[in-house]
C-alpha cells in the first residue's frame, strides 16, 4: 500500500456521531409504541408501517435517483424516520393505497421540494399525515376498524369535546398502557415517554421542547379547569397530556432537527407557542385534535424564532 | 333585481376610489428614472457577473447613462461593438479596449508537479489556502479544487481530471474577472485575446529561486533569462525569478519558446517555430504542450 | 469543581500515549533552522550574516515593532545561510540556519541547576528581561508575553491565571511541566504577579491530570507560595482557551473584542511559559528550548522532549519511529494542530507537541447535508452559529458573517467536531473570519486617512 502523507484544517479528530446513527437513534425509541400498538391493535399496524416506510425510502430514491439525477440519500435513514412516524400518524384500519399517497406527499412535497433532508421548513410527515387529513377526511378519522378490544367509534378527544364522555369517567392508568382508541402510534403513552427517554440519554434531543410543549399544556389545562374546581383540576391536564397525539407530536414530531429552533430559548418558545395552539384547537377548534396543526404552524414561525434568539453570545450579558 | 344592482355598483364605487388613491400615491411617490436607462439595459448582456466593476447591468447602464464620459466603463461581456452602439445610442464616446481573455498561468500537471500529501478537507481552494501550500510543494501553483470553476457564470472553465489543472474555454470566455478574484493564488491574469485564440504565456507564477522551483515541478519558470535575452520586442521582463510576458509588446514571434528549458511558456492554437531539435526534456514538454490544448 | 460556562465537548484525552514518559533532554541537533518569525506580530530582522559565529542564547533576529519578539541562536555555530526554507505547511519563511560547533553559550547566561527563587526587580525590569529574552505564549499561541504583561495605565489586573489546562487532545508537554518542574512554575508565577502588581495567582489544572494538582499542592504548601492556589477544573474542551479559562476561574466574561482579558482584571499565562520567564528573569536565558510532547497512539515509542528550537521535525519522527501506512502529522493536538506536510521543517516556539495521527484516524467522514440539529450551536464555546457562519463563508457573504460575529470565532473545531453530518463548518468559518478581519483592518486604514 502506499504511504501517504495527510493534511487537512483543524480539527483533525470527530466526536464520531452520524446522521444514520440519530436516525437510526430516532427509530429505535418509536419501536416500544410500535409494539405496544401492534398488541393492542393487531397485526394491521405492522403492515401500514411497513408501507409507509416502504413507500417513503422508495419515493425518497425514486425522485433522487430520476428527477434531481443526484446522489440518493436513503442511506442516511431520515426517510424510515419519516416513513414510521407518518404511520403512526394514521388509523390502524387505513387503506394500504391511501398510505402510500401519504408518503408520496411527505417525501415529494413535503421534504424533496425543498431540497431534501434538513431543507424542509415543515416535517414531512406531517405534510403527509395533514394532506391526507383533508383528503381523506373519512378514512382518516375511521376509528371502528383494527381497535383496541372493546373500544370502537371515536376517539377520546372526539368523545370528550362531543360530550359523550366525562372526563371522571376515563381510566387514566389503561390510557398509559394504550388501551384507547388512536392513531397507531398515538397510544401507548408509557412506551412513547420511554422512547422519550432514550432519546435524551442518547442526547439526540434535548429536554426544552418536549417539556416546554407538555408543560404548556398542563398549566393551560390546569387554567381552564380551575373554574371548575375539585377533580377537573388534575383530569383536565391529565387527560389532554395522555390523550391524542401529545405526547407523540412533542417528543418525536415537535423535536424534528429542520423544522425546530436551533437555541434552547427558541426551543421554549416554539414549544409554549404549540402548547397553546394544540389546547385552544382542543377546546374551541373545529377538530377534536390540534397538535399536527399546532406543530405545521410553529413550523413556520421556526426561520423567524431562529432569526430572534439567537445564542447567547459569550461575553454578553443579555441578547435576544 | 335591487341587490344585484347595490353590488354592482358598490363594487364599481370601490374601484373607482381605490383606482384615484391609488393614482395619487403614484404621482406622489413617483420617482423619475431615465427611460434610456432601461433601453442601456436591454443592450447590456444581462448576466449580472460584475464584471464592470458594478453591482450588476442595471448599476452599469445608470452609470453609462448618468456619466458625461464613459471611457472608463466597459463591459467585458457585451465586448465592444456593443459598447460602441451603447454610445452612439447615448451620444457619448465609446470606450476603446481590446478584447481580453482569462489565462490560467499554472502549467504544474499532475505528472510535472507530483502531489507529495493527500489533502483531506473541505474541497476549495480557499481552505487549503488558508492553512497549507496544498497538494503538492509548490507554494504558487494551481490548487485544483476549482474555485474559479464555481465562480464562473459562463462555463468556461474546466477542471481536467488527468492534469490536475483548469483549463479556460476562450471561446466562452467573456473577461469578466471572476476567476481573477476567485483564485486564491493569483493564478489568472486577463490577457489580449488574438485572433484565432492565440495565445503565450509564461504558465508560472512562482517567485522562487529555479533550484526551489525544480525542486517541486517540472513545468515552472526557473527565471534563468533566456527567453528575455531572445526576445525581439523586449517584452519579457524577468522580476523575482519569474518571467513575464508583456501581451501588448508581443507579437507572437515564439521565440522564447524554444528558449524555455522547462517548457514554461505555453502556446496555445500555435504551431512551435521550427528549430533543430531539442534536448529531452524540450520534446516532452513539447508533447505536453500539445496535450494540453 | 468549575468549567467554563457555555459549548465545549469531551473529547477523549488520549494522555495515556505519552504522560508517563519524563522528560528527556534531547541532544543538541547538528544545524538548527530558526525561522526569524516564531510568534503573533511583525517577523524579526536577522541581525546576523552567513559565516558569522555565534553562541547560544545570543541574538540573532531583533524584533522589529512592540508586538514582535527578539529571537535567539539555539545552538553555537556558525550561521551558514540567512534564507527562506518551508515551515511545517510549506510556506516558505525567512530563517538563520546555525551549523553546530560544540555548546558554548552566551557567559551572562546562568546554568547551574540550582533554583533561584529571590527576584527583587521592579516590574518593568522584568517586563525589559522578558521582552529581551523574547518570550511569547509557548501554548500554541505564540503572542508576545512583553505585550500581555504589559498593563495598561486605565486598567488594573487583579489576578495571574496560570493555564495548567492542556484541554488539547494527547499533549503532555504542559503536564510533564507541572509534574517535573513546579518550583520553575511558582517561582516563575511569583515574578509574573510581580510583575503585574497583584498578590494572587490562580493556577488551573483540568481534573484529568490529579498528580500534577497534588503535586503543584504539595510544592505550594512546602515552599510557602503565598497568594498561589490550584484550582482543579472539570474537564471540558476547549477550556484552554484564555477567555474560557478566565470564565472557568473566575466566572467573569471577556468582554466581546476589542476587549481584552484585562478588562475583566485577568493576566492568563501558559505553565511552560511561566518557566521561560523564570529562566529568563532569574537565570538570563532567553526562550531557545522548551518540553515538546511526541505522541501518537500508533507511533513505536512516545517521549517528551527538551528540545531546542530548529530542532528538524524528522528528527522527532525519526526517534519515535513513525507507522507504516497513511499518517497525519500534527504541529499541536488534533483539535487546533496544523497539519505538517513538510518534515525538514524545524521546532518553533509555539509548538508544545508533535502528534501522529494514523490515516484512519485522521479521516473525514463523507460530507452529508445539514440537518439543522445545532449541535454545533450547544458545542460552541462562543455562543455563535456556526451552521449558518459557515454557509455565509461559503457563499461570501462576508457583511452577514461579520454581522453574526464571525471574527470571535476562536477556531477550537468543537463545531465540525460534533457534527454528524461530518460537514467542514470551521474549515469554511475560518476563511469567513480571515477574510472579514482583514476587511476590518482596510476600514481601519480607510478611516486613518
Amino acid at each position: 500500500m502506499q504511504t501517504r502523507l495527510f493534511a487537512a484544517p483543524s480539527p483533525h479528530i470527530h466526536g464520531g456521531e452520524r446522521t444514520q446513527q440519530i436516525m437510526g437513534d430516532v427509530i429505535l425509541a418509536l419501536v416500544p409504541a410500535l409494539l405496544v400498538s401492534t398488541y393492542v391493535m393487531g397485526w394491521r399496524v405492522l403492515l401500514i408501517s411497513g408501507v409507509a416506510i416502504a413507500s417513503c425510502v422508495l419515493f425518497e430514491y425514486l425522485i433522487q435517483r430520476f428527477m434531481l439525477k443526484g446522489r440518493t440519500t436513503i442511506g442516511d435513514l431520515s426517510a424510515v424516520v419519516t416513513g414510521l412516524l407518518l404511520a403512526f400518524n394514521l388509523p390502524a384500519g387505513i387503506p394500504w393505497w391511501i398510505v402510500v399517497i401519504g408518503a408520496l406527499v411527505a417525501i415529494g412535497i413535503g421534504k424533496m421540494t425543498f431540497g431534501g433532508l434538513g431543507c424542509n421548513p415543515f416535517n414531512p410527515a406531517l405534510t403527509g399525515r395533514i394532506f391526507l387529513l383533508i383528503a381523506y377526511p373519512v378514512q382518516m378519522t375511521d376509528w371502528t376498524t383494527c381497535v383496541p378490544d372493546g373500544i370502537s367509534g371515536s376517539t377520546l378527544l372526539a368523545n370528550v369535546k362531543a360530550g359523550a364522555v366525562q372526563l371522571s369517567e376515563i381510566d387514566y392508568v389503561s390510557m398509559l398502557g394504550g388501551h384507547m382508541n388512536g392513531s397507531m402510534g398515538e397510544i401507548g403513552a408509557l412506551a412513547l415517554i420511554l422512547g422519550g427517554i432514550y432519546l435524551l440519554w442518547r442526547r439526540v434531543i434535548t429536554w426544552h421542547i418536549p417539556v416546554a410543549v407538555l408543560g404548556t399544556m398542563l398549566l393551560f389545562g390546569i387554567c381552564v379547569a380551575l373554574p371548575e374546581g375539585g377533580a377537573a383540576i388534575w383530569q383536565t391536564p391529565l387527560f389532554h397530556l395522555l390523550a391524542g397525539g401529545a405526547l407523540l407530536g412533542a417528543i418525536f414530531m415537535a423535536t424534528d432537527y429542520s423544522t425546530s429552533p436551533m437555541t434552547h430559548k427558541g426551543m421554549i418558545i416554539y414549544g409554549v407557542g404549540i402548547g397553546l395552539l394544540t389546547m385552544i384547537i382542543r377546546l374551541w377548534g373545529a377538530y377534536p385534535e390540534g397538535m399536527s396543526f399546532a406543530i405545521f404552524i410553529m413550523n413556520a414561525a421556526t426561520p423567524l424564532i431562529n432569526k430572534y434568539c439567537r445564542p447567547k453570545r459569550f461575553g454578553t450579558k443579555k441578547v435576544m | 333585481m335591487n341587490e344585484l344592482l347595490l353590488t354592482v355598483l358598490t363594487l364599481s364605487l370601490l374601484g373607482a376610489v381605490l383606482a384615484v388613491v391609488l393614482y395619487f400615491v403614484a404621482q406622489k411617490f413617483k420617482v423619475y428614472e431615465d427611460p434610456r436607462i432601461d433601453d442601456v439595459e436591454k443592450m447590456l448582456p444581462g448576466a449580472n457577473c460584475g464584471g464592470c466593476g458594478f453591482a450588476g447591468c442595471r448599476a452599469m447602464s445608470e452609470a453609462l447613462v448618468s456619466r458625461d464620459n464613459i471611457a472608463s466603463l466597459y463591459c467585458p461581456v457585451a465586448g465592444g461593438e456593443v459598447m460602441t452602439s451603447i454610445a452612439n445610442f447615448l451620444g457619448k464616446t465609446a470606450p476603446e479596449k481590446t478584447p481580453q481573455v482569462a489565462t490560467m498561468r499554472c502549467g504544474g500537471t499532475c505528472q510535472k508537479r507530483p502531489k507529495v500529501n493527500h489533502y483531506d478537507g473541505a474541497l476549495s481552494c480557499a481552505v487549503v489556502n488558508t492553512f497549507y501550500v496544498g497538494e503538492s510543494g509548490c507554494a504558487f501553483g494551481c490548487i485544483g479544487y476549482g474555485d474559479c470553476v464555481a465562480a464562473c457564470q459562463f462555463g468556461a472553465l474546466t477542471l481536467n481530471e488527468e492534469t490536475g489543472l483548469v483549463e479556460v474555454d476562450a471561446d466562452k470566455c467573456t473577461a469578466c474577472g471572476a476567476c481573477v478574484k476567485a483564485c486564491p493564488k493569483g493564478l489568472f491574469e486577463l490577457r489580449k485575446k488574438w485572433p484565432k485564440n492565440r495565445a503565450i504565456y509564461v504558465a508560472c507564477r512562482s517567485k522562487n529561486k529555479g533550484a526551489v522551483v525544480s525542486k517541486v515541478c517540472k513545468a515552472g519558470c526557473i527565471g534563468c533569462g533566456k527567453c528575455a535575452k531572445v526576445c525581439p520586442f523586449g517584452a519579457i521582463t524577468v522580476d523575482n525569478f519569474l518571467a513575464y510576458i508583456d501581451p501588448e509588446k508581443c507579437k507572437l514571434c515564439r521565440k522564447c519558446v524554444n528558449e524555455c528549458p522547462t517548457g514554461a511558456i505555453h502556446i496555445e492554437n500555435m504551431e512551435r517555430l521550427p528549430k533543430e531539435p531539442k534536448p529531452a526534456p524540450t520534446v516532452e514538454s513539447k508533447v505536453e504542450t500539445a496535450k494540453n490544448e | 469543581m468549575r468549567t467554563f460556562p457555555i459549548g465545549g465537548i469531551h473529547p477523549h484525552d488520549n494522555k495515556e500515549w505519552s504522560k508517563d514518559k519524563a522528560i528527556e533532554i534531547l541532544e543538541l541537533p547538528d544545524e538548527a533552522k530558526i525561522p526569524m518569525i516564531q510568534h503573533i506580530g511583525a517577523p524579526s530582522n536577522p541581525v546576523v550574516k552567513k559565516g558569522d559565529k555565534v553562541l547560544t542564547g545570543q541574538l540573532i533576529g531583533q524584533s522589529t515593532g512592540y508586538v514582535s519578539a527578539n529571537i535567539h541562536a539555539t545552538i553555537s555555530g556558525t550561521v551558514t545561510a540567512v534564507d527562506a526554507y518551508p515551515n511545517g505547511q510549506g510556506q516558505r519563511r525567512l530563517m538563520v540556519v546555525i551549523k553546530r560547533e560544540g555548546d558554548e553559550w552566551m557567559p551572562e547566561i546562568d546554568r547551574t541547576p540550582d533554583h533561584k527563587r529571590e527576584c527583587t526587580l521592579a516590574p518593568n525590569e522584568i517586563i525589559d528581561k522578558i521582552r529581551e529574552a523574547g518570550i511569547v505564549g509557548l501554548g500554541g499561541a505564540q503572542f508576545p508575553t512583553h505585550v500581555k504583561l504589559s498593563v495598561p495605565n486605565d486598567q488594573k489586573a487583579e489576578l495571574v491565571i496560570i493555564n495548567g489546562v492542556e484541554c488539547e487532545p494527547y499533549l503532555t508537554s504542559d503536564y510533564r511541566n507541572m509534574v517535573e518542574r513546579a518550583e520553575m512554575i511558582l517561582t516563575g508565577t511569583e515574578i509574573v504577579m510581580r510583575a503585574v502588581g497583584v498578590s494572587r495567582a490562580v493556577i488551573g489544572v483540568e481534573n484529568n491530570k490529579p498528580d500534577a494538582i497534588a503535586h503543584l499542592r504539595e510544592v505550594i504548601a512546602r515552599d510557602n507560595y503565598k497568594g498561589i492556589e490550584v484550582m482543579p477544573l472539570k474537564m471540558r474542551y476547549p477550556q484552554g482557551g484564555e477567555k474560557q479559562l478566565i470564565a472557568a476561574v473566575t466566572g467573569r466574561q471577556v468582554p466581546p473584542p476589542p476587549a481584552l482579558p484585562i478588562s475583566v482584571g485577568a493576566v492568563v499565562c501558559n505553565v511552560s511559559t511561566a518557566i521561560a520567564i523564570y529562566e529568563a528573569v532569574q537565570k538570563n536565558k532567553p526562550l531557545i528550548e522548551r518540553v515538546v510532547s511526541v505522541t501518537g497512539k500508533h507511533l513505536k515509542s512516545t517521549h517528551n522532549y527538551l528540545a531546542r528550537f530548529g530542532t528538524s521535525a524528522s528528527r522527532f519522527f525519526e526517534l519515535s519511529g513513525l507507522p507504516e501506512g497513511d499518517v497525519k502529522l500534527l504541529n499541536g493536538g488534533p483539535m487546533m494542530g496544523r497539519s505538517v506536510v513538510d518534515t525538514t521543517a524545524p521546532l518553533i516556539k509555539g509548538c508544545s507537541g508533535l502528534t501522529v495521527l494514523s490515516g484512519e484516524e485522521a479521516a473525514r467522514g463523507k460530507e452529508l447535508s445539514c440537518i439543522k440539529c445545532a449541535k454545533c450551536v450547544s458545542a460552541c464555546p462562543m455562543g455563535l452559529e456556526p451552521y449558518l457562519l459557515s454557509k455565509l463563508a461559503k457563499m461570501q457573504k462576508w457583511d452577514m458573517a461579520e454581522e453574526h460575529n464571525v471574527v470571535e470565532c476562536i477556531e477550537c473545531g468543537c463545531c465540525s467536531y460534533t457534527c454528524p453530518s461530518y460537514l467542514p463548518l470551521l474549515d469554511y468559518i475560518r476563511i469567513g473570519k480571515q477574510t472579514v478581519m482583514t476587511n476590518i483592518r482596510a476600514r481601519a486604514a480607510a478611516n486613518k486617512k
